[in-house]
């Protein structure tokens, strides 16, 4: 079982992120991997162990994504492949997907690919089933359980109005959800295995292709007004009191 | 202008944000609403009513469930035959698939989650969230149609006209099934906390009410999950007095005390409904990224450094299994329910 696990690097949740001169600033915090992609290397391992896989992690990104990268081998991926180029600075979603899609390519294909659901700076989602389309596999989104038979693969998909059922033929195209199960934390021999690890790095010249030009690009970026309002405290004698004067303010702002 | 807007169901209910979509079509010009499935003309007749200057309906067994494969060439093939300037569509979990793949068909690009969508000539300008709504930008399309998927409620509803009568066209279905559905699990986890308007969430706070003895024979962890399930049953009647939904905390989530398609926050939804009331929640950076464009927050905790209060419009320091109830009491007798 071959399984390739795509992951970004991102800003991590607690950094205050702001509009400077046109691009995101993060000031000095620390870059992550998308925690949405925790779970994508998680639902890889998973596989691997049941199956007697492989799995290997792929980022696109700028070299520092290979901290990203050491933390999925420490989790216990078995390889890394960077794709990292000077002409990839400005890849839509789609782009990324060509771009993903043609390493995956070169890595020779896989049994599975997996995917977090989103990433947690551009949050559209839509690099998953864009790399499906491109490769040809059946896409299964929002994967909250997997489980493989043969070269058939049964997911729990969570939608909106609840799980719906589906099963498709390997090689597949997966976005795993949180219901996939924690993501385990690295272990101490795989932190030793990842600091050595010799990360390879692949340039758009070695995918054989040439960078895809952004489809959607970006004219203006807005940091958004900060809440600036006071809050508001209520107290009283007893909560039934409290109870009353808070519906009391509740009603008034006339959002029931 | 021609629109094409993308009807989002699920056996034939409607998600009520392509309703929105329909409305924002119809302020460009012509509104084409597209209605993928199989038998659906209650879906078709619906469209008309809210304002679709023509439907048309890809009526066809390979339809019936959604998949991504099929539903994307139908659309892709459509899209070529008809040359639509914009394709919009409510932003779900089967229509960002949906979009993505189909745009890769048409060689052009999708414009996720908006809240603003303006018309520049024969272009767009879409504005929309990220990095989890810390910053917002402003994007355009290159490609041709432009792809857009728009934020729930971020845009007013079109009024109902019933009866109203329209074409409704019937198209072919397109393309190639690469999964079969097995069945669904209408589970505990259906739960829509993007269109609701009002959503009441509990946090870890719930499992600490000391006045609850759990069940004997139940070990620690057994007793805790008991204990916040007691505390979001009270989370849970405040909610359906209010015709809200039930969100939670990641705490609650992984605690196992509610299943995490009810998570607000970080790996969870981005939520704005117009009245949250957040009970029991702390409020750590990955939830506030979740709900802090809310109207009106209220919080409910007993800690007053707490940092969800620095983002509520109300507050109350206080233990919230005696507020809770009293508040819904009080709503109820108040709002004569």
């Amino acid at each position: 079982m071959k399984i390739i696990a795509c992951i970004k690097q991102v800003p991590d949740s607690e950094a205050k992120v702001k509009a400077e001169d046109g691009k995101v600033s993060w000031g000095d915090a620390p870059l992550v991997i998308n925690p949405f992609d925790e779970y994508a290397v998680e639902g890889a391992l998973q596989q691997k162990e049941a199956h007697n896989g492989t799995v290997t992690a792929l980022c696109v990104g700028p070299e520092s994504a290979k901290e990203a990268l050491k933390h999925a081998l420490a989790m216990g991926a078995d390889e890394a492949v960077l794709v990292s180029d000077a002409a990839l600075n400005d890849l839509d979603t789609v782009g990324a997907a060509k771009v993903l899609a043609a390493a995956i390519q070169k890595i020779g294909g896989a049994d599975m690919v997996f995917f977090g659901r989103q990433t947690l700076d551009n949050g559209a989602g839509l690099t998953p089933p864009q790399t499906a389309r491109l490769l040809g596999y059946p896409m299964l989104g929002l994967a909250g359980s997997i489980k493989v038979e043969g070269s058939a693969v049964t997911v729990e998909r969570v939608l909106e109005e609840g799980r719906q059922i589906m099963k498709a033929t390997l090689p597949a195209v997966l976005s795993v959800v949180q219901s996939i199960g924690e993501p385990r934390y690295p272990s101490f021999m795989g932190i030793r295995k990842a600091s050595k690890a010799n990360i390879p790095v692949w340039s758009l010249a070695d995918l054989g292709i040439s960078a895809p030009a952004a489809v959607v690009t970006r004219s203006e970026l807005i940091t958004p007004p900060t809440n600036t309002r006071e809050v508001e405290m209520i107290a009283g004698e007893t909560p039934a009191e409290i109870a009353e004067k808070l519906a009391d303010k509740i009603i008034a702002e006339k959002v029931l | 202008m021609k629109t094409f807007v993308y009807i989002d169901h699920f056996k034939g209910e409607v998600q009520p944000a392509s309703w929105e979509a329909l409305g924002l079509a119809k302020s460009f010009g012509a509104a084409i609403a597209l209605v993928f499935g199989k038998s659906v003309d209650a879906v078709a007749k619906a469209a008309v009513e809210y304002g679709a200057d023509e439907v048309l309906v890809a009526d066809d067994s390979s339809l019936e469930d959604y998949r991504a494969e099929t539903y994307a060439s139908t659309l892709a093939a459509l899209a070529s035959s008809l040359n639509p300037n914009l394709i919009l569509f409510p932003t779900t979990a089967r229509t960002r698939e949906l979009a993505a793949m189909s745009a890769v068909d048409l060689n052009t690009g999708v414009l996720t989650d908006l809240i603003a969508l303006e018309a520049n000539g024969d272009s767009f300008v879409a504005t929309r969230p990220i990095y989890e709504g810390k910053l917002m930008e402003k994007i355009v399309c290159a490609g041709k149609p432009v792809m857009a998927t728009i934020r729930g409620r971020a845009f007013p509803k079109p009024e109902r006209v019933s009866g109203k009568s329209g074409t409704v066209t019937k198209v072919t279905a397109a393309g190639e099934a690469k999964s079969t559905v097995e069945g669904y699990s209408a589970s505990e986890s259906a739960v829509n906390l993007g269109d609701a308007g009002i959503i009441v969430s509990g946090g870890r706070g719930v499992s600490n009410n000391p006045a609850l003895t759990p069940p004997a024979g139940m070990d620690e962890k057994q007793a805790e999950v008991w204990r916040a399930q007691q505390g979001f049953a009270l989370v849970t009647e405040l909610a359906k007095l209010l015709g809200g939904a039930v969100g939670a905390s990641r705490a609650a989530v992984d605690g196992g005390y509610i299943p995490y398609a009810h998570q607000v926050g970080q790996t969870g939804k981005v939520v704005a409904p117009d009245l949250y009331i957040a009970c029991g929640i702390s409020g750590a950076i990955q939830h506030l990224v979740g709900m802090r464009n809310a109207k009106v927050i209220v919080a409910i905790n007993k800690d007053a450094d707490a940092p969800i209060f620095k983002q509520a419009r109300y507050g109350v320091v206080g233990d919230l299994f005696q507020i809770v109830p009293a508040l819904t009491e009080a709503l109820k007798k108040k709002l004569g329910k």
